[in-house]
């Protein structure tokens, strides 16, 4: 029984001793992070000792990334681009998912098909020529190319379409019967019931379009429409050794996207791993 | 009387259509043309302002001979090499340590879930910093701990340690991720399993290699399928650790998706840009290929 026990603690041991270097390994660049952003330059690389927080702690650099480069402008549009895409986003995809999922219609099949075709089609394919289309409307360099980008995804769509799937069908029948449009079917009862679904959605659209880099790279050349990413890589390229600069920069960048996901968490590990299970 | 029932049927397929009309409009304009457009521009030359030339299977088969192009690939897939199994095991082992009884487990899954939803600029220059090779922490621990010889300190992001790099920061990034998708599966398996197999005397290691991997092999064949297929699709990792001053990568950096937008949005070799996302596009097809038909062959099994 003795020598169990002993097992059994030094299992415990073991595995705390585990989590405990893996959390390290997740959290000292995001502490390293924020230990720089209030360091002067030549601060940053002291091992010997290293030093947390510096005794004179450099708060300037917080505010004068926003002088060196307009990060205000970048804020602003990088939060005005993820706002409407993500509006955009959960507006559509939902009102369509509830079509494929809950009405009989000619085509269904055919159109959801269309979605489906494209799922192994990744975006790096297809960038280029997209790219050429846009141009051609004109879209070139404008906010709005983004949108028209990221707001229509099938993955939205698949992903209400399973959800709405598994709601029962007596719900909307009932509702019909009483003489209920669709319409209001839609925004009355489904809406409402589909709050868990559109929490994922919202945020694996906000944290991707937040990060997204590639897209407005491609886009956005005008430095009066840039986004966070794409300011803050163009500081990083044209000041490399101002090192407390950028890591306040990088700071700022991601207090949002934190900020989101510690709200949502809850609905971003239960839309992962669902995706996991129905592989 | 038929006449009532068909418009009550056109106007029920009229409200349905309504109803995906926002998102369809857009989804035709902005990803399936564009995917119709790809095909056909990968056998075209085309400059973006002169008109186009129908080219046939040439730019294909001048991928053969460009060295560039090659270096991408071998890169890709080297990345890929090392990235997959490497993430798996990570992920897998991450999550059978916080499927333990242990205080503050949502504190671990959620500090793990940070690199994920981080955006890459942010880490990429903490870890540039951190790596860096005359300054940084790594490399002065390498020489004050591990008695490295200071004059042939690690290069980490140039050469041929560039793709370590990469790989090494992939795996930081992408474990959270794929470390939840694996506790579903963990939470899948019965725990009945588990009690017969203690009651037969089996230890922690025969428990694993009996019951967990077996029991997770379909989380596994998942983890492996997605994760390969965002390694076909790696650039902007490459671009931030790897690039230089104004983003371009070397033949030893060098990636696929880097090789389409460069011949696209520099050198305006539309046609042949789009040959190169032809390759990327049939070994992301491959692998999804694979997906469909393993799936199909365990559900076979399932029933």
């Amino acid at each position: 029984m003795k020598s169990a026990h002993k097992k059994a603690v030094l299992g415990k041991t073991i595995v705390y001793l585990i989590l405990i270097i893996i959390a390290l390994l997740m959290l000292i660049p995001f502490v390293w992070m924020l230990s720089a952003s209030i360091k002067t330059d030549r601060e940053v690389f002291i091992m010997d000792p290293f030093v947390l927080i510096p005794k004179d702690p450099r708060w300037s650099n917080y505010t004068n990334i926003w002088k060196k480069i307009p990060f205000g402008k970048f804020v602003e549009n990088t939060v005005f681009l993820t706002l409407v895409v993500t509006f955009l986003q959960l507006l559509t995809s939902s009102f369509a998912a509830y079509a494929f999922a809950k009405l009989d219609f000619k085509g269904r099949n055919k159109l959801f098909l269309a979605y489906i075709a494209t799922i192994a089609m990744p975006w790096q394919v297809y960038m280029v020529p997209q790219f050429l289309m846009m141009r051609s409307m004109g879209l070139n360099d404008k906010l709005l190319a983004i949108i028209c980008l990221q707001a229509f995804s099938a993955f939205g769509v698949f992903m209400m379409k399973q959800f709405y799937t598994d709601i029962p069908d007596e719900l909307c029948e009932a509702a019909r019967i009483d003489g209920m449009s669709e319409y209001r079917i839609y925004f009355k009862i489904m809406l409402p019931l589909s709050k868990p679904a559109l929490s994922t959605l919202t945020i694996f659209t906000f944290v991707a379009t937040w990060n997204d880099y590639l897209g407005p790279l491609i886009y956005l050349r005008s430095q009066s429409k840039k986004t966070i990413q794409l300011g803050l890589k163009m500081f990083i390229s044209q000041y490399s050794s101002d090192y407390g600069l950028i890591m306040a920069g990088s700071v700022l960048s991601l207090i949002p996207v934190l900020a989101v996901f510690l709200m949502l968490q809850k609905y971003f590990v239960e839309g992962v791993a669902s995706t996991g299970l129905k592989g | 009387m038929a006449k009532p029932h068909l418009s009550r049927n056109l106007k029920r397929n009229l409200v349905a259509y309504s109803f995906i009309a926002p998102n369809f409009i857009g989804f035709c304009v902005f990803t399936l043309l564009p995917i119709v457009f790809a095909f056909v521009l990968a056998f075209c030359k085309w400059d973006g302002s002169n008109p186009i030339e129908f080219m046939g299977f040439k730019n294909f088969t001048r991928l053969f001979g460009d060295t560039f192009f090659k270096a991408a690939l071998k890169n890709t897939i080297l990345y890929c090499l090392g990235t997959v199994p490497l993430t798996m095991v990570a992920s897998l082992g991450l999550a059978i340590v916080l499927n333990q009884k242990v205080i503050g487990r949502g504190v671990f899954r959620t500090l793990s879930f940070f690199p994920y939803v981080a955006s890459l600029v942010a880490v990429t220059a903490v870890w540039k910093m951190l790596f860096h090779p005359t300054k940084g922490p790594i490399n002065s621990i390498l020489v004050n701990v591990f008695g490295h010889d200071p004059q042939l300190l690690p290069q980490w992001f140039s050469g041929s340690l560039v793709l370590v790099s990469m790989i090494l920061f992939s795996v930081w990034k992408f474990m959270g991720y794929y470390m939840v998708i694996y506790l579903a599966g963990l939470q899948g398996i019965s725990s009945e399993l588990y009690e017969a197999a203690s009651l037969d005397g089996a230890g922690t290691w025969n428990k694993f290699r009996y019951i967990t991997w077996p029991q997770l092999s379909s989380t596994t064949f998942f983890v492996v399928v997605m994760l390969t297929i965002n390694c076909f699709k790696i650039y902007d990792i490459a671009v931030m650790l790897a690039g230089g001053g104004s983003g371009e990568l070397t033949e030893s950096s060098t990636v696929l998706v880097f090789y389409i937008y460069q011949k696209a949005f520099i050198n305006w070799d539309l046609g042949y840009s789009s040959a190169v996302a032809m390759v990327l596009f049939v070994m992301v097809l491959t692998v999804t290929v694979i997906q469909f038909y393993g799936q199909a062959r365990k559900e076979r099994t399932d029933r």
